[in-house]
């Protein structure tokens, strides 16, 4: 019992992250239909930003934290401008082989400046435990549901009760609509990648002392990220979350109760499912095509 | 400018136009045909591999460029086919047997992956094929007793009746050359009959194919069982090439540089898959040749614009410090698919047709003529 509960704790803080990550893909996607196949690598950049500031500029946590998370929302924005905007608009799967691209980049170019090795960044909640009965818990798996809840949160505030938010949701129903009503449209899509970003960011950061940063981090968290937006199905915001804690808790259980190999495999046979089941996800909405 | 003037429909599906493809053609077959005796051994190795590539764009784009469904999977497909290679050969089995063998494996697998396709759309459908891909990796390191696992499987020298056909020869060149001929001009024959017309109409809209009397499900099903079969005859050839199999070949890396080749060669003509492998397949030994030369260059460069000798010396260090960097050829190959997804959407061989139409228009050429259409309110969500 209690290691199911050790293990589900785990595997919910997993399953943040790989939340975190997918509610890139779920903004990004829901605001201009664009699926960002580089929002992990621009989680693991965040994490080498963070990196920098922390552990090689010697900044506090909190100061590097949100460096971090101001610099790849601009990184984010110039992204958008230089890679995604000239081609909106065009057929989904040149807009897909695209951000494919920009993510070999940013794999590479991080190799290259800050090497291949794996790095650690210091935090507040690296050592300590919480203890509660017997259930040991650790400070940094906490920190990460935490975050998660209280960025969900935000973003749901966000979303629903400032103007700029329903300009989002407005531009994510119809781009063409919301232009004709005076939505500047570009400008918006351009802050809700910077959004995704910085989201993506957090992410990395709250990350690291799980798993230590390299540049290949993104590629593999970024693709358990995908069985966790479409469980919850694509274009729902709490859906990411649920889906991605979901995964995260199917990964981990399979990790500790099946032979080995079912951990890597099982995230994937779950999403399979749910395309075959239900392709909508937990939390979409079906349409059909008008013709 | 030629004006083919179509008397009946026969002539409308030629599979050559005019007496022009027959001579152009015909040499590019005797120069492929000398090019193993007059090429260094290296360049022929790079010219199977060419043969390999080219042969799984061709099956990627039947599915991707003519029936308009994506796949990211297609690593998953050579790695059955190469599997089932190595596998039947354990017992002796002759190549013919199974290179077919490996094809129709492959394929019956394709259909068994079509079927859950079938509900699935564009960003989906790339998820589910992913997935797919992943399953099959894990898989082939898993069942050690059928493919020992992470060691990985020796492939043995093909032999054909009775004939080594060691994968450095001519005679395994000339194998590959063929197979690539048979599969483009099966995939021709294919796309002029009504099989072939049907899967141009789903991609081109599926609400209107269905509207026509095409049996959608059926030939998305056809789609991807073909595209795997032509994907697992190029597995074999490839385990062959390669004489030693194991599952950390066959990664999601593997299916985007599939993807990349019909994506950069242009996924609307086979023309596209060829050109797209050349490129490939050719970018490394010219990224060898640029780390090797190109500092030197530059430096020259640098000193006929009257840089000092010092100065020449710190340029060309630095540049080759730059050039021999880890991971220099994932950073040049997003660079360039970045850019040919922005510039070049039509890949080199709408660059070719653009170049062919600028001379036949001569003064009249206008810019237009391939111009992409942008469509804003048209969502991929709802269909």
């Amino acid at each position: 019992m209690l290691d199911f509960v050790q293990q589900l704790v785990s595997g919910i803080a997993l399953g943040c992250v790989y939340g975190l990550i997918a509610l890139g893909f779920v903004l990004v996607y829901k605001a201009t239909e664009v699926v960002n196949f580089a929002q992990g690598d621009l989680m693991m950049l965040g994490g080498f930003f963070a990196f920098t500031f922390i552990g090689m500029l010697g900044l506090n946590y909190w100061l590097g934290f949100a460096g971090a998370i101001i610099a790849m929302a601009a990184f984010g924005m110039l992204a958008e401008r230089v890679v995604v905007r000239p081609i909106l608009g065009y057929p989904q799967f040149s807009i897909i082989m695209a951000t494919i691209g920009l993510g070999y980049f940013l794999r590479s170019v991080v190799g290259m400046i800050w090497g291949t090795d794996d790095f650690k960044i210091d935090t507040p909640f690296s050592q300590g435990v919480l203890r509660i009965g017997s259930l040991v818990l650790a400070h940094d798996k906490l920190s990460v549901i935490a975050a998660t809840i209280i960025l969900c949160a935000l973003l749901y505030l966000f979303f629903n009760r400032t103007t700029l938010g329903t300009a989002m949701r407005a531009s994510s129903e119809n781009m063409l609509a919301a232009y004709y009503m005076g939505i500047p449209v570009k400008r918006v899509v351009s802050i809700v990648w910077a959004i995704s970003a910085a989201v993506a960011t957090a992410a990395g950061v709250l990350l690291a002392p799980i798993t230590f940063i390299h540049s290949n981090v993104g590629l593999v968290l970024g693709l358990k990220a995908f069985p966790a937006a479409v469980l919850g199905g694509f274009g729902s915001i709490p859906g990411a979350v649920v889906g991605g804690v979901l995964i995260g808790v199917i990964e981990s259980m399979a990790g500790f109760y099946l032979p080995q190999g079912w951990k890597d495999v099982a995230p994937y046979i779950v999403l399979l499912v749910v395309l075959l089941l239900k392709p909508e996800g937990l939390f979409g909405i079906h349409t059909r095509k008008k013709v | 400018m030629r004006f083919l003037f179509k008397t009946d429909y026969e002539d409308d599906i030629k599979l050559f136009p005019h007496s022009g493809y027959i001579v152009s053609y015909g040499l590019l077959l005797a120069l492929l045909a000398i090019a193993p005796f007059v090429l260094s051994s290296y360049l022929v190795s790079q010219l199977v591999f060419v043969c390999i590539y080219a042969t799984v764009g061709v099956g990627l784009m039947i599915l991707t460029g003519f029936t308009g469904q994506a796949s990211l999977g297609h690593a998953a497909f050579l790695a059955i086919g190469a599997y089932t290679a190595a596998f039947l050969q354990q017992f002796n089995v002759p190549f013919p047997v199974y290179f077919l063998a490996g094809g129709l494996l492959t394929g019956a697998v394709g259909a068994l992956v079509g079927f859950p396709a079938l509900r699935l759309q564009g960003i989906y459908l790339v998820i589910a094929t992913i997935s797919f891909a992943f399953i099959v990796e894990e898989v082939l390191a898993r069942w050690e007793s059928v493919t020992h696992g992470n060691e990985g499987m020796r492939v043995k020298t093909l032999s054909l009746f009775g004939q080594a056909v060691p994968q450095n020869g001519p005679a395994f060149y000339f194998l590959c050359l063929g197979v690539l001929i048979l599969t483009i001009v099966g995939t021709l024959n294919l796309l002029r009959s009504p099989t072939g017309r049907a899967f141009v109409a789903i991609r081109d809209s599926e609400t209107a194919a269905r509207s026509m009397g095409v049996n959608v499900s059926l030939y998305k099903v056809k789609s991807f069982a073909i595209s795997a079969a032509i994907t697992g005859f190029a597995g074999v050839l490839f385990a062959h090439k390669l004489s030693f199999i194991s599952p950390e070949m066959f990664t999601l890396q593997l299916s985007i540089e599939f993807i990349i080749v019909i994506l950069i060669g242009g996924t609307f003509s086979l023309h596209g898959a060829v050109l797209g492998a050349i490129f490939l397949v050719m970018i490394d030994p010219f990224l060898t040749y640029l780390k090797d030369d190109l500092p030197g260059i530059i430096a020259g460069i640098a000193a006929a614009f009257g840089a000092g000798q010092a100065t020449a010396a710190n340029i060309q260090s630095n540049v080759a410090a730059v050039a021999s960097a880890n991971g220099l050829k994932g950073a040049i190959y997003g660079v360039i698919i970045v850019l040919f997804v922005l510039f070049e959407p039509l890949g080199l061989y709408g660059r070719w047709l653009k170049i062919k139409l600028f001379f036949q228009l001569f003064p009249l050429y206008k810019r237009a003529t391939f111009k992409r259409q942008k469509i804003y309110v048209k969502s991929e969500r709802n269909r």
